[in-house]
């Protein structure tokens, strides 16, 4: 009931929106709908078209709300008159509704709450309990984000590339307790992908989040540490979510419309290929950053470059290239030094990658990296063991 | 977005503050007009969705240590340190970048002090590490 629920949410307020009803209106409707929903259905069963008895309820909430005699017959007679729409338009709402959470208007923050939130179905309570911050405080970010889109028109063209941005934010914030944002991400990047005619940054997002995902059951340690790429236990990847993956960048690719995404999946892909770290594909990755590059220049995928160019052309040409980036990253980048001390220590600099890495643990911006990198310094700057006699 | 802890101190932070006058010796209302004005930033960023956190701490310090194993905790009320270097409380923001931390920071400095003048106190910006790396980050 929970799934069906948060797969109807978004269809149910789109339609209240599509009316004309201001989006927060529509929005406590909607709630007032789904609690009685939770309220009545385990008693009364599941009505036969659970969908239409939401908007039913919704709408009959909504006339309450409103004291004109006027708006209330006008609404009645809309709900009267609007033919129930096919499985089709009821996911073009969604979308609808999904480009309307990530209107220009909106600041990113406020765009990932907001989807989370009025096309994700989660309550206010779980993702503020994601994001860690007060649920009030959540509310609140949603509720200005809301206010933020009145005059807004539904169903207005949007920009697919701001849609895709928010998606990727939301599936980078990873899994928060009891909220797994990864999934959502890819639930939620799935609603975009049409059989026949899919926008190939759409499929090749798809492929990025499902390439990276797979490897996630290699990525911590049971306790909790991180796991590098090359010491991962590759037999845990999860070869569906890569199988899957693998498609849906090759269908993406065929239409010959390169994206930043279709290229960040390809160099994914490169990597959950091989069978060990050896086999990897560093060539093919090379140049595979050059293509990214050459669509979306930016100081990340520069850094990520140089790590190529350390295993294609060696550690001295790899840190040539760091240097190359290094003016444009800020001062407190954690990741140049951490790039440079894996390139110092293959070069066989221990000590200069020892400095590089721990400075790079007191720039890190999250524990896991930070206890990484921490462990990375310590273990060039132990004394090496005596062998016994 | 990133969580910032902003520190405030009895006093000075990175460069003396002679000019500084304990809040004991303010005017009543003076003491006033200041703690309305934190109420008020709290409030502030309560209503731009940005709030997290915000406490007063005292300035009485114990320390404590591990005694050894099977002995008693270490305690020991002194000695004092500097009473600029004091942390007297806090504000925790989740903000969308350091410069909008740093603005709230600024604003929180601003807070009227005795005679009404600003504080101009020096806060503290430290940010709260995240748990995890990017889902996506190699």
């Amino acid at each position: 009931m929970e799934q069906l629920l948060r797969d109807l949410s978004p269809q149910v307020l789109a339609v209240l929106v599509r009316r004309g009803t201001p989006f927060a209106a529509a929005e406590d409707a909607l709630q007032e709908a789904l609690l009685q929903a939770w309220s009545r259905w385990p008693e009364t069963g599941e009505p036969d078209n659970p969908r239409a008895w939401l908007i039913t309820v919704a709408s009959r909430r909504l006339v309450d709300s409103t004291r004109s005699e006027v708006s209330r017959r006008r609404r009645e007679d809309l709900v009267a008159l609007e033919p129930e729409p096919g499985p089709t338009e009821q996911n073009d709402d969604t979308l609808r509704l999904l480009f309307l959470c990530c209107h220009e208007s909106l600041s990113p923050p406020s765009a990932v709450a907001l989807t989370l939130r009025a096309v994700g179905g989660l309550t206010t309570q779980q993702i503020a309990t994601a994001f860690m911050v007060p649920e009030s405080t959540m509310a609140q970010r949603i509720s200005r984000a809301k206010k933020s889109l009145t005059g807004v028109r539904f169903g207005a063209p949007g920009d697919l590339a701001l849609v895709l941005r928010v998606l990727y934010l939301i599936f980078n914030e990873g899994h928060r307790g009891s909220v797994d944002l990864v999934a959502e991400a890819i639930r939620l990047t799935r609603l975009l992908v049409r059989p026949s005619r899919s926008e190939p940054e759409v499929l090749g997002l798809l492929a990025l989040m499902l390439l990276h995902d797979a490897r996630r059951p290699a990525r911590y340690l049971a306790n909790g540490s991180l796991v590098p790429l090359d010491h991962q236990d590759r037999s845990r990847w999860n070869t569906a979510r890569i199988e899957e993956g693998v498609l849906a960048l090759q269908t993406a690719l065929a239409a010959d419309r390169l994206g930043e995404y279709q290229a960040q999946a390809a160099i994914a892909a490169l990597h959950d290929d091989a069978a060990t770290p050896e086999e990897t594909d560093w060539p093919q990755i090379l140049s595979w950053y050059d293509e990214l590059l050459a669509i979306h220049d930016t100081p990340a995928a520069a850094l990520s470059r140089a790590v190529a160019v350390g295993e294609v052309d060696g550690p001295q040409a790899g840190l040539a290239s760091l240097s190359a980036v290094e003016p444009r990253l800020p001062a407190w980048h954690h990741r140049l030094h951490a790039v440079r001390g894996h390139l110092l220590e293959r070069s066989g600099d221990k000590e200069g990658a020892a400095t590089a890495y721990a400075r790079a643990a007191t720039q890190a911006t999250n524990i896991a990296e930070r206890d990484h990198l921490t462990r990375q310094a310590a273990r060039l700057q132990a004394p090496p063991t005596t062998t016994p006699p | 977005m990133a969580k910032y802890l902003l520190l405030k101190h009895y006093g000075h932070g990175p460069e003396r503050m002679p000019s500084h006058v304990p809040m004991t010796e303010w005017a009543p209302e003076d003491v006033d007009a200041h703690i309305a004005f934190q109420i008020q930033l709290a409030d502030e960023l309560r209503e731009s969705g940005e709030f997290v956190d915000a406490q007063a701490i005292g300035p009485e310090v114990s320390y404590a240590r591990f005694g050894g194993t099977g002995q008693a905790p270490v305690v020991t009320d002194g000695p004092y340190p500097e009473s600029g270097e004091l942390v007297a409380g806090w504000f925790l923001v989740d903000v969308e970048s350091r410069e909008r931390a740093v603005e709230i920071a600024a604003r929180a400095s601003s807070a009227p002090a005795k005679d009404g003048k600003p504080l101009f106190e020096w806060i503290e910006v430290r940010q709260i590490l995240e748990m995890d790396p990017p889902s996506a980050d190699a």
